[in-house]
């Protein structure tokens, strides 16, 4: 038993090192002194994130996203908690069939779906607009919204609203005193994962990009495939460092929350 | 006890004929940005640039798409096995694991899952590249260099580290709803851990590992950007003959008539496969 | 003394009142009038009906024919918030994510009373029940029966002048149910509001009600004392749940107006006669029933059937005996302290008076309902 344990353990560590370690490389390039994403580094120059924040190349693409996700965040948390609450409350059977529809931008391939937006989008003039963007985003980021208000609303006990409305609360009482509060976490949560999908999100953007509105894994791409700028590995590491962040605060929070 | 009536009555109030309208924003939205691009895809591969089927005659005949079809699958294949041999057990060990290890496990895995995949491939592009971490190491201990960029097997690894969150997470959450003291009543009843093991656990597990194939497979079928910077001209896969196809030959119809084959691929896969995903043992679930 | 409000407890009116679920029928056409004040239990093995009637009353379903007022007025179509009722739930249903004190408050809050007037009804309340000292925790740091307390205050704290209760015991252990039983009989009679409680517990609607509707297939079959439900029921049903009772089948005759039945060969006189053409059964009560040796003098008037003694339990207030007669019917005998003592295999006498039995019209459902 205790021989399997180790095994078990190794073979874990090796996973989780696979997991995460080479994600780590972009670290050290990001400091490198010569204009090369060759291995290993030399010398050591704050430089690429310099350009990072005043090359406008990176700086505008970097606050479009930034603009795209957050409209995203919030038209997809509002459309996808409804969804939810219809997924949840509307007879099973509808709601099954419902669910599976509105999870299916999460199975389509990403190339079909992209050259189909991108030949409507080609007719309704949307390239290269933020509007297509949210648009196309939105759509994207529903799935996740209404998984995790979904998990939450399935855990809410509906009786609390029963006893909400003996106590003498309307609907719309029940809905803002009772309901909200507690499957709040999980609107939170499908928000942040909206406002990501949206901000990595690169296969469609890759279609419906224009030179006059790129998003930042665009940039990203275009300074992969093109040059091999540093730079690129500069707003790796800030994402993977923002990324960590995000993700310890949210486990630090969900475990004190699961406490009280 | 038939007549079950007497308690459920509490519910109906908040189950409401009308609720399925709250969806219809959601529904608009997947009308305008979904179905009806996926629809002129469709259309597209029949009609441009003349009606029929030339477009699908034209795929089928080709050797080199064929060749690009049966790479996607096997690449898809080879991923999907290579993702679940290293997930299991980790999935397994997140568990069994104690509370400040599990988090490590699991913080080891949502990283990876929500870092953007560009930043993910490129880091592959700077470990595999010919002047990449991979290739010095090989030459620091006198080794000869690997072509490992452009290659077949560059991809498998690429793609099998960006997908592997795919596949641990479903796995570790039928894991966790698993009663371990059904393990422990086996062993009661006489089977040896191992027997035990593989007799009731691995059984209970498997609606999550079928969950987590299909999602990896799937992904990976029409997985984009990881081939196309790590891959090279003899491992290309289906998604980037599309993309060349509508962005570089402007040819909608043969591009379009790829898609729906990928499209089509996806959904017959899902179809098979939802059977097999239905839990069929949650009843077992311990109560959290 | 904190001395709570006395409030004018409502009264309620249900006439021919019916609830459907598509096929299925949860109630059909009862009657009940609860008078103001009073405390009405709502008895019945599950899917009998009670729940569904204490639902109507709650607003929380709609009735599907029939007519019900609550506090004289008609309360149809009215939803459950207008009702201005409390509930108190089996589950307890506090809200998680308020304290004990802002649970209590809610229903004051939302009836736009604050400040100080606010703070003196909930610790009112909270006092009440006895958990003024547990405003400021949560509901998840309560036992179940400190949860069910203070949901009583919440369902309370704004003078209902109706209570509804829904099984609100049925989570929690024997000791603490019975000493919550007494708790609510004392908020009850310090209230004079209206309760309405709904149980599947004989033992707890007797403890608890000054009259009981005894529910079976979503119909009343009797409402009454338990006194009166216990001494004359008016079905095998109502005779069966209500404590224990050995039923009686066999040929009988009337004999000078009274009915004689032929029970493994022994002939019992029970007073009276059925009315109708329905075969009667009879009822007897255990602690009715005296255990003497075959054989022993005969009182007259005295009905005797002869048996064994299939098991007898010391119960330290007294014994317990399963006679098995000779039609094979296991007959529950209880015998006070000091009585004679019997083994398992002694045959025995088992001796009551004409007056001791209830004569009932037969009925197959009370079998399979109760079992």
């Amino acid at each position: 038993m205790s021989f399997s344990r180790v095994f078990l353990g190794l073979f874990c560590l090796l996973v989780a090192i696979l997991l995460l370690a080479p994600t780590l490389v972009v670290i050290p390039m990001s400091f490198n002194g010569n204009k090369s994403l060759a291995f290993p580094p030399v010398g050591f120059t704050w430089a690429w994130y310099e350009n990072f924040l005043t090359n406008p190349d990176w700086t505008t693409s970097f606050t479009n996203s930034l603009v795209i996700a957050l409209i995203v965040a919030v038209a997809a948390t509002v459309i996808g908690t409804l969804a939810a609450f219809g997924v949840t409350r509307a007879a099973s059977r509808t709601g099954g069939l419902l669910r599976a529809l509105l999870i299916t931008p999460m199975v389509v391939p990403g190339v079909v779906l992209a050259i189909g937006i991108y030949a409507v989008y080609l007719d309704a003039h949307l390239v290269g607009t933020v509007a297509g963007f949210a648009l196309a985003h939105t759509m994207l980021a529903i799935p996740f919204v209404l998984i995790a208000v979904q998990a939450s609303l399935e855990v809410f006990d509906r009786r609390l609203e029963t006893a909400a409305a003996s106590l003498g609360a309307g609907r719309l009482t029940v809905f803002r005193t009772v309901t909200l509060p507690l499957i709040l976490p999980g609107i939170l949560s499908g928000a942040l994962f909206a406002f990501i999908t949206s901000f990595d999100e690169i296969i469609v953007a890759l279609f419906i990009t224009s030179p006059y509105l790129k998003t930042l894994p665009v940039q990203i791409y275009s300074s992969i495939t093109r040059d091999a700028d540093p730079t690129v590995a500069a707003v790796g590491t800030l994402l993977f460092l923002a990324t960590s962040l995000i993700i310890i605060a949210g486990l630090l929070f969900g475990m004190r929350r699961g406490r009280t | 006890m038939t007549d079950t009536p007497d308690r459920p009555v509490l519910l109906p109030r908040f189950r409401f004929r009308g609720a399925v309208w709250l969806a219809t924003p959601a529904v608009l939205v997947l009308l305008a940005a979904l179905a009806y691009p996926l629809a002129i895809v469709v259309v597209r591969s029949f009609t441009d640039p003349a009606p029929g089927f030339d477009n699908y005659v034209w795929f089928f005949q080709s050797a080199v798409n064929r060749t690009v079809l049966q790479r996607t699958f096997v690449v898809a294949a080879w991923v999907t096995l290579a993702s679940l041999i290293c997930a299991y057990p980790y999935a397994y060990a997140m568990t069994i694991a104690g509370k400040n290890l599990r988090l490590a496990l699991i913080l080891c895995v949502l990283v990876p899952f929500w870092l953007s995949g560009v930043v993910r491939t490129l880091a592959w592009v700077i470990l595999l590249q010919d002047s990449g971490v991979i290739n010095s190491m090989l030459r620091g201990i006198g080794l000869s260099p690997v072509k490992l960029i452009r290659t077949l097997p560059g991809v498998v690894i690429g793609m099998t580290q960006v997908l592997l969150p795919f596949m641990i997470l479903p796995i570790y959450s039928v894991m966790k709803g698993i009663d371990t003291r059904l393990l422990q009543a086996a062993r009661s009843l006489g089977a040896k851990p191992w027997r035990a093991f593989l007799q009731i656990y691995v059984p209970l597990s498997l609606p999550g590992v079928y969950a987590g194939a299909i999602i990896v497979f799937i992904l990976s079928l029409g997985f984009y950007i990881t081939p196309a910077l790590l891959g090279g001209p003899r491992s290309t896969m289906l998604s980037s003959l599309v993309q060349n196809q509508v962005l570089s030959l402007l040819n909608w119809g043969r591009g379009g008539a790829m898609g729906v084959v990928l499209l089509v691929a996806t959904f017959v896969l899902l179809a098979l496969a939802a059977p097999l995903m239905r839990q069929k043992h949650t009843r077992t679930r311990r109560e959290a | 003394m904190n001395a709570p409000q006395r409030s004018a407890g409502a009264a309620i009116e249900i006439r021919q009142a019916s609830k459907r679920y598509g096929a299925f029928v949860a109630l059909r056409d009862i009657d009940l009038h609860i008078r103001p004040g009073e405390f009405m239990t709502l008895l019945g093995p599950s899917g009998s009906g009670k729940t569904t009637t204490l639902n109507l009353i709650a607003g929380f379903t709609d009735i599907s024919s029939g007519a019900l007022d609550i506090g004289g007025k008609s309360v149809t179509g009215l939803p459950s918030h207008k009702r201005n009722i409390g509930v108190v739930f089996q589950h307890y249903a506090l809200f998680p994510h308020m304290t004990v004190g802002k649970n209590v408050a809610y229903p004051l809050s939302l009836r736009g009373i604050r400040g100080d007037d606010r703070e003196r009804r909930v610790k009112r309340a909270l006092d009440m029940v006895k958990m003024a000292d547990f405003a400021h925790r949560y509901p998840n740091e309560l036992s179940g029966g400190q949860q069910q307390r203070v949901a009583l205050a919440r369902a309370l704290v704004f003078d209902p002048p109706l209570l509804l209760m829904d099984e609100p015991l049925g989570a929690l252990d024997k000791k603490l149910r019975e000493w919550l039983q007494l708790e609510i009989k004392r908020i009850h009679r310090e209230l004079g509001t209206t309760f309405v409680y709904v149980t599947h517990d004989q033992e707890e609607a007797l403890v608890l009600s000054d009259r009981i509707a005894v529910f079976n297939g979503g119909r009343i079959e009797q409402i009454g004392t338990g006194r009166e439900l216990y001494d004359n029921p008016a079905t095998l049903f109502v005779g069966r749940f209500i404590g224990e009772s050995t039923v009686l089948r066999g040929a009988s005759e009337i004999v000078n107006g009274d009915t004689v039945m032929t029970v493994g060969g022994d002939k019992i006189v029970a007073h009276g006669r059925l009315d109708g053409d329905a075969s009667p059964v009879i009822l007897l009560r255990p602690e009715r029933v005296a255990l003497k040796r075959p054989g022993s003098d005969a009182v007259s008037g005295e009905n005797r059937l002869s048996g064994t003694v299939a098991e007898a339990i010391y119960l330290g207030s007294g014994s317990k005996y399963e006679v098995k007669l000779k039609d094979g019917t296991i007959a529950v005998v209880r015998a006070p302290l000091g009585a004679a003592d019997f083994a398992i295999g002694d045959a025995v006498d088992l001796t009551f008076t004409p007056a001791d039995l209830t004569l009932l019209p037969d009925d197959a459902s009370a079998d399979t309902t109760l079992t």
